[in-house]
């Protein structure tokens, strides 16, 4: 059966790549990766948004010389237009640009997306690792905490946190982090169950390996490519939900901008001005889209074997 | 059977005390204490009387205190008056809960129904452009924000093209009964709700429907000379769907989770807005009542999914 399937990708793979001899899981993924066209152009519109939203500060001052919160009453309510690069996108109602304010929003939307997931990733690990190697009332424990964060549904949850406190980027990244690392734990619990039963991991334990260093350099590095995979897609979720729990106005709050409250905004003058709606939008949508192609090509790249049946 | 579903129901047990710790945590350890709120602006209020009125809601109480009086009212259904309506607040939800079961349902009936077709259609043929479009829009459906999709479906069809109306159940003064105009109002939101599952069966059933016709007794029915509709629908389908009852349970969280938005974007009377709205006015029993409420219908659907595989998985009981 698993041979079936491995002689059926190698048939489907493109000669060149047959033809290649294989050198190691993460230069063979970074040649495939090379020849996939899809992942690489969604990889370089994450790149250029991340380095869009690291220079926003200088883009502001020098390029569309306007603050995110400046306002300019005068101006509100400005189609669209050429005219000048700050009114790119038009004006809202206090007259503050929303070229400006998209970029500052794609700073704390893509902060809190990935330092969210790295949160996620690190807790994910931890407890999914150790669950998984020592088993016993430990794994009971971690298995119990993720069936109940699992049963509350995180919207809800985030709307009383909402209430209560009000919440800046950073704890804001932290708390989703600290909700999101079920589907990541889970896995690397799975996975570790699986792989302490391999001989290399006895043979380890014979010559006298502690449990941390077997977890760490053992184990880890078996888990970690699919690890890093899931973590991409985390990202993406993040996004989504810090843009809808900041759009029903419990997340980030104004004045600084998010994807999210920029659209309540435009929601509330949607008679107004119709063209606030599109931008934030499409920048979640496509920031997401991106995030999710680039883990899948990354999955595919790093298990071709999958490929043949996903 | 009754044994598996026993031991199930058991099992919940600790997971809702657990969500009731959280939520009950949460909201009391939040800033601000709520005597001095409520008291605040008052001129004539003492000290002791501050102390007297802490004492008579029990908030002087140390914490596991307090968590044990209110989860012993909670079980038997009492969170208390909403601060808002001076009603019982899980009756308040429970009015509400009609809507948002009307909108859950009709969105999960949508997404089998779209996505189950789409994802064999996509295996059978496979690598073709329907195969390729129906991939993308897998991947579309999860990214889009649910949110904006709403709000971009009220600006084309209901202030563009005029076709539909954009918010709640009924036009206001129509018979309840009147059940064509409910189908108008709820064919928008249903929609964005199911947006995101149909993607997902579509592609989890286009990878299982993959495995199942590459087996062998898929091949001895071709073999036997069975039409490819007999094959595909009685001997290959059937196999493909048993590890969909697993994804039901995961697809009930994003409905509950996401009626919450998809509610207020359309304006739906739901549990979902109800809470939205308490939030809004600090109505804590409400807030509380909700999130309890939410969390014990995602339980119940785990329960119900574990229970469904068991039945069409026999397998499984033996873990």
């Amino acid at each position: 059966m698993a041979a079936d399937a491995v002689a059926a990708t190698v048939g489907s793979l493109r000669p060149a790549e047959a033809r290649r001899a294989s050198a190691g899981l993460w230069s063979d993924a970074l040649w495939r990766l090379r020849h996939d066209p899809t992942t690489l152009i969604a990889l370089a519109v994450i790149v250029a948004m991340v380095a869009v939203a690291i220079a926003a500060d200088l883009l502001a001052e020098n390029f569309f010389h306007k603050g995110f919160g400046e306002q300019s009453i005068l101006d509100n309510y400005t189609k669209p237009s050429g005219a000048q690069p700050w009114l790119w996108l038009g004006t809202d109602e206090l007259g503050r640009s929303q070229v400006v304010r998209l970029l500052y929003g794609a700073r704390v939307s893509l902060f809190i997306g990935s330092f969210g997931a790295l949160t996620a990733f690190a807790i994910g690990l931890t407890m999914g690792l150790t669950a998984g190697y020592f088993r016993g009332r430990w794994d009971d424990v971690v298995v119990w905490v993720v069936t109940t964060l699992n049963s509350i549904p995180i919207l809800y949850l985030l709307l009383i946190v909402g209430v209560l406190f009000r919440l800046q980027p950073l704890p804001f990244a932290l708390l989703l982090g600290g909700l999101g690392w079920l589907g990541i734990a889970n896995y690397a619990r799975g996975q570790t169950i699986s792989l302490r039963e391999r001989e290399y991991v006895l043979a380890a334990r014979t010559v006298g390996c502690a449990p941390g260093r077997l977890m760490l350099r053992h184990l880890f590095p078996n888990i970690l490519p699919l690890m890093i995979v899931l973590t991409m897609i985390e990202v993406g979720q993040l996004i989504l939900q810090e843009s809808a729990i900041s759009f029903i106005g419990f997340g980030i709050q104004p004045p600084t901008p998010s994807w999210g409250n920029m659209l309540t905004n435009a929601a509330q003058y949607l008679g107004k001005a119709p063209y606030l709606i599109y931008p934030p939008g499409i920048a979640v949508f496509v920031t997401v889209l991106c995030l999710y192609l680039v883990g899948d090509g990354l999955r595919d790249a790093l298990d071709p074997r999958l490929k043949s049946s996903r | 059977m009754w044994k598996y579903v026993l031991r199930r129901l058991l099992y919940a047990i600790p997971t809702l005390l657990g969500i009731s710790i959280i939520v009950f945590l949460v909201t009391r350890l939040a800033p601000g204490d709520p005597v001095r709120l409520y008291t605040f602006g008052a001129l004539n209020v003492t000290e002791e009387d501050i102390q007297g009125l802490r004492a008579y809601y029990g908030l002087d109480q140390p914490l596991w205190i307090q968590y044990v009086s209110w989860i012993t009212k909670v079980v038997r259904g009492d969170f208390g008056m909403s601060l808002q309506y001076h009603q019982p607040a899980l009756g308040l939800l429970f009015e509400r809960m009609g809507a948002t079961l009307q909108l859950a349902f009709t969105a999960l009936f949508l997404q089998l129904a779209i996505g189950i077709p789409l994802g064999v259609m996509a295996a059978l043929r496979r690598g073709s452009w329907v195969d390729n479009v129906i991939r993308v829009f897998g991947v579309i459906g999860h990214a889009i924000p649910q949110f904006w999709l709403g709000l971009m479906a009220i600006i084309l069809v209901s202030v563009t093209l005029r076709l539909l109306p954009s918010q709640g159940v009924l036009t206001v003064g129509k018979d309840i009964w009147d059940v064509p105009d409910r189908i108008r109002h709820i064919i928008m939101p249903s929609f964005v709700l199911a947006l995101a599952g149909i993607a997902n069966y579509s592609r989890y059933l286009r990878t299982e429907t993959l495995d199942v016709i590459s087996q062998d007794y898929v091949r001895t029915a071709h073999a036997k000379g069975l039409g490819e509709r007999t094959v595909v629908y009685v001997h290959a389908l059937r196999n493909a769907l048993i590890p969909m009852v697993t994804a039901l349970g995961g697809i009930l969280a994003v409905l509950v989770s996401g009626a919450l938005v998809v509610e207020q974007v359309f304006t739906w009377p739901g549990v979902g807005q109800f809470t939205y709205a308490a939030a809004r006015s600090r109505d804590y029993p409400v807030i509380m009542a909700g999130v309890m409420v939410a969390s014990t219908l995602l339980v119940l659907s785990y329960l119900i999914r574990d229970v469904a595989y068991a039945i069409v998985d026999p397998r499984i009981k033996v873990k």
